[in-house]
């Protein structure tokens, strides 16, 4: 049987549109409608006209910008914790001891069934002892977010990892004489860095809109001065909610480009390496 | 553990030798307060000059579910700070009196437990062994009932449970029993949930004083509530300021300060304290026992019961404790105090006995009455 | 020919002088990650887990495990499950779509980064904050109520069911899908066009395509991810809270009431007699992942 006539290919091609279309359509009315609500809540003065004050009196909050810096340093620390710890472990799981697999699978899926309340009082007197004999800094809470992270991080990389051939890929490079840390960084990291990206945003999203073990722990991180501001009054409260998603928007963004240039480039790279010894041949 | 235990006293010895010798060092004619943390008041400690200087040695001053917005503390927090230029770290605004007394046990000794506490007085008479004595300058102001006698608790400020509602809304409530009308359909919320929040559990002992009900019997209160539940005039929803502002639960049961507050977002809020049910109730302060900052602790009790920090509450529309010495005395407020919604009738305070048997019964069967 | 223990048989080939079979080293490579979680996670569980021993006062009881009998939790345990299976599965297959459609774009798009950013962010957004996103546009004073009502409309006539368990569960999908798309993209991400074309080019159409080829690869990642969204909701606590403040339909309440409680109910050790609860429900649902897992890598 041949392969599928052009007519074939095209009404594919049309029905893959319209089912983006369909779908992009349906998820932004479902996701951007209440993030509207918000704004338009966030911009109501109080006999109902339009009014700025509750967003410009986000910035006249001296506390925020140390929360914010605070925030922001977890959320690097965290991730970067979180990639060197789990990714090289995971793909020694994979190469060298499958029969743990289920076993970290199950570890990692653990920090997501305990509340967040509950598992801080089990924190305390680790935290209790970090105060007293390393530090008392908030970035200490580094340590709960790692682990925190791990359920979201650990799937996403998982997955990365399940669409290559990790075995094929260590073993060839292992036979022509990397060390394990050329396999790890030079091998295996560029084919799944897709997924490494999206643990990246999820544990730093996680980190910024992180409230209750900060709270508890008595930190004061984002979300715990957002909530200080947002007591001053509704408008203010939904106008910093806001502003803290915008935030993180921004720094996903950021994040994201600078992922995917990096992708960009190495597969430039990979081509003109290819083209060259054909053109060689040719000539 | 044994050798971070004795590194801990060796760290605690050192310092407290310090702090001695600074002591003894410091020139005469400034009195100072070397034993801060066992000080049972001012005077034990050297007089009020000693106790300010101890305080601003300490630097700072730890305190917990003190939100800005309530019996304007925002503005008592700002005031302290900008009268003795000690810096106050406010934690956990949302949290919950046993939310307090959870982070003093947690924290332990250390430099960021919470120096003082405002809780209510059902979680202020279950930790007695957390706190430390301490009788103000102000002390005999306070009633004998409202005060424990060595100075572990005293009360600080309260009001009145009421219904707060926009009036443009909603029609204006006269009695309870309006609320079982159609036109408060999906509109009436509780500050809270009984089973946890003082505030709630006050609610429902108002709704069931109005209802007929005793102090001793929460019966009809929980019994109200299920009838609005089946009127499908109460909603399950949390009330917060931007629900009330945006109109979602335009009837709210709270304390009658904090339902004020809803003023400012709302131009036509007005508050209902029914006749019949004027059920009051007082918050309590105590000093953390281990307070990492044990002389700004008390200075900032000092602070509180002086005129000018009731007057302060008084502003925020809760009823400080010395109101009656203090409107003798003629050092009240008056604009504030005209300011605080009218009350008729003799109110009714639940005991602790009263307290607790209200709360068993609620916990065993809200949930039921609620769904 | 060859004899064992001629020098042509090689016996010892690749065999290293340490690690051998009695004592492997592979076990060094997994020994950072168990003492960080052994020190951070397992070791707080613990204390949660014998923490339900013991009283507020400090005394051994059995009581705290016993109470988890009590009516009002066996109920919460049920709609919390419930609750948590329907946006799982609600999730990853709406994730699943929306997640299709990204992938089948530019991969090196503007749309797929901004999706993507949008996603992260979306996926940890939820509490108070969220509910009140969801009252401020569909509640009873809504604009998207108001303008359904004004043209005839009442969705809330029977009762405003977004303070119940279904209102709820829409707001979870919420952030459910954006956690979907985040870990399953991965997945997708790695279909193979070749995979398409032969099996067009054995006769198959885009049913045989889903059913026998790309299915079966994508399902594992697929109840992975499942797995995660149902941890995910079952464990969460200030959405719900916010919506349905009374009645504590949903465990993570149970412990909330049973930790924080300001009126004396307050009762730690079963706080965390509910949270070892969760966990073994948890446990039993990835031991069914598992046995699905093995039974589907069959069919590889």
């Amino acid at each position: 049987m041949a392969v599928a006539t052009r007519s074939v290919q095209r009404t594919r091609r049309i029905k893959l549109q319209v089912f983006r279309i369909v779908v992009f359509a349906l998820a932004a009315v479902f996701f951007l409608i209440p993030l509207a609500a918000m704004v338009e809540f966030s911009t109501r003065g109080i006999n109902g006209e339009r009014t700025l004050e509750y967003w410009t009196s986000i910035v006249q909050y001296p506390d925020m910008i140390k929360a914010i810096i605070a925030s922001v340093q977890l959320a690097l620390i965290t991730s970067v914790a979180m990639l060197v710890l789990l990714v090289p472990t995971m793909v020694w799981v994979r190469l060298k001891l499958p029969q743990l697999s289920r076993i970290v699978e199950f570890v990692c899926l653990l920090p997501l069934t305990i509340p967040a309340i509950v598992l801080v009082t089990g924190l305390f007197p680790m935290y209790i002892w970090l105060g007293t004999n390393v530090s008392d800094s908030i970035l200490t809470l580094a340590f709960a977010y790692v682990v925190l992270v791990l359920p979201y991080c650990y799937r996403a990389i998982d997955a990365g990892l399940g669409a290559i051939d990790v075995k094929t890929l260590s073993e060839a490079a292992r036979s022509l004489g990397a060390s394990w840390l050329t396999v790890m960084w030079r091998v295996i990291v560029p084919n799944i860095s897709n997924a490494i990206l999206n643990a990246t945003l999820l544990s730093v999203a996680l980190v910024l809109g992180e409230y209750t073990v900060a709270n508890v722990l008595l930190y004061s991180n984002l979300q715990v001065e957002l909530v200080h501001l947002g007591r001053a009054n509704a408008g203010v409260s939904i106008a910093v909610a806001v502003a803290s998603l915008m935030f993180a928007f921004v720094l996903l963004v950021g994040i994201a480009f600078v992922g995917g240039r990096r992708r960009r480039t190495q597969s430039e790279a990979v081509t003109n390496l290819g083209k060259g010894p054909v053109q060689g041949s040719a000539g | 553990m044994k050798f971070a235990r004795l590194t801990r006293h060796l760290g605690l010895a050192v310092v407290a030798f310090v702090v001695v010798t600074a002591c003894g060092s410091t020139s005469s004619g400034t009195a100072t307060c070397s034993t801060a943390k066992t000080a049972t008041s001012a005077s034990a400690c050297g007089g009020m000059d000693a106790l300010v200087a101890a305080a601003k040695a300490e630097g700072k001053l730890n305190v917990i579910a003190l939100p800005r917005d309530w019996a304007n503390y925002g503005a008592i927090l700002d005031g302290f700070t900008a009268k003795y230029g000690i810096a106050i770290t406010s934690d956990n605004p949302d949290g919950s009196s046993q939310d307090e007394v959870n982070a003093v046990q947690q924290l332990g000794t250390t430099s960021r437990a919470p120096d003082v506490l405002d809780v209510g007085m059902a979680v202020a008479l279950a930790n007695l062994t957390l706190f430390a004595p301490y009788k103000v300058a102000t002390w005999s102001d306070i009633l004998d009932t409202q005060k424990e006698s060595t100075g572990l608790w005293f009360q600080d400020y309260g009001g009145f449970m009421s219904i707060g509602y926009d009036s443009s809304k909603v029609p204006a409530i006269t009695t309870m029993d309006d609320l079982l009308k159609s036109n408060y359909r999906g509109k009436v919320a509780l500050n809270g949930n009984p089973k946890q929040a003082n505030a709630a559990l006050n609610g429902v002992m108002m709704a069931n004083l109005a209802s007929g009900g005793t102090l001793d019997d929460i019966s009809k209160g929980v019994d109200f509530f299920h009838r609005l539940k089946q009127a499908g005039t109460f909603v399950p929803v949390q009330a917060t300021t931007a629900t009330v502002k945006n109109g979602t639960t335009p009837v709210v049961f709270d304390w009658d300060y904090l339902s004020a507050a809803h003023g400012k977002d709302v131009p036509a809020w007005k508050v209902f304290v029914p006749n019949n049910a004027i059920l009051g109730g007082y918050y309590a302060q105590a000093i953390n026992k281990n307070a990492p900052h044990p002389a700004a602790a008390r200075l900032w009790e000092e602070y509180l019961y002086s005129d000018e920090g009731q007057n302060l509450w008084l502003k925020g529309l809760a009823r400080p404790v010395r109101q009656a010495a203090m409107e003798k005395s003629g050092k009240v407020d008056k604009t504030a105090a005209a300011a605080l919604p009218a009350v008729s009738g003799t109110p009714k305070f639940m005991s602790a006995d009263q307290a607790t048997a209200a709360k068993n019964y609620v916990v065993a069967h809200w949930d039921a009455a609620i769904s | 020919m060859t004899v064992a223990g001629s020098p042509a048989v090689a016996t010892r080939v690749g065999r290293p002088l340490l690690g051998g079979r009695r004592f492997s080293l592979d076990w060094v490579g997994v020994l950072p990650f168990f003492a960080y979680v052994g020190i951070f996670l397992l070791l707080p569980t613990a204390v949660v887990g014998i923490g339900a021993f013991f009283n507020a006062d400090g005394s051994f009881t059995l009581d705290n495990y016993a109470h988890l009998s009590r009516s009002y939790v066996f109920k919460a345990t049920i709609t919390t499950t419930l609750l948590s299976l329907v946006t799982a599965l609600g999730g990853a297959f709406f994730g699943a779509l929306l997640a299709y459609a990204i992938v089948t774009g530019n991969p090196h798009g503007m749309l797929r980064r901004l999706v993507v950013s949008a996603s992260g962010v979306l996926a940890q957004f939820g509490g108070v904050t969220l509910a009140f996103a969801f009252i401020a546009s569909i509640g009873s004073a809504g604009f998207v109520y108001l303008f359904a009502q004004s043209h005839g409309f009442d969705y809330y006539a029977h009762g405003i069911w977004l303070f119940e368990l279904s209102g709820v569960a829409l707001v979870y999908l919420y952030f459910q899908i954006p956690l979907m798309v985040l870990v399953f993209l991965p997945a997708l991400d790695g279909i193979k066009p070749q995979w398409r074309e032969a099996t067009e080019s054995l006769g198959g159409n885009t049913w045989h395509y889903w059913r026998y080829i790309a299915g079966p690869i994508l399902f594992p990642s697929f109840i992975g991810a499942v797995l995660l969204l149902f941890a995910n909701s079952f464990s969460a606590y200030a959405t719900v809270n916010a919506l349905i403040n009374q009645g504590s339909p949903v465990l993570s309440q149970q412990i909330a009431a049973a930790i924080s409680s300001e009126v004396g109910a307050a009762e730690p050790g079963f706080a965390k007699a509910i949270a070892i609860e969760m966990i073994v429900i948890v446990t039993v649902v990835t031991i069914l992942y598992t046995l699905l897992q093995r039974r589907t890598a069959r069919w590889l």
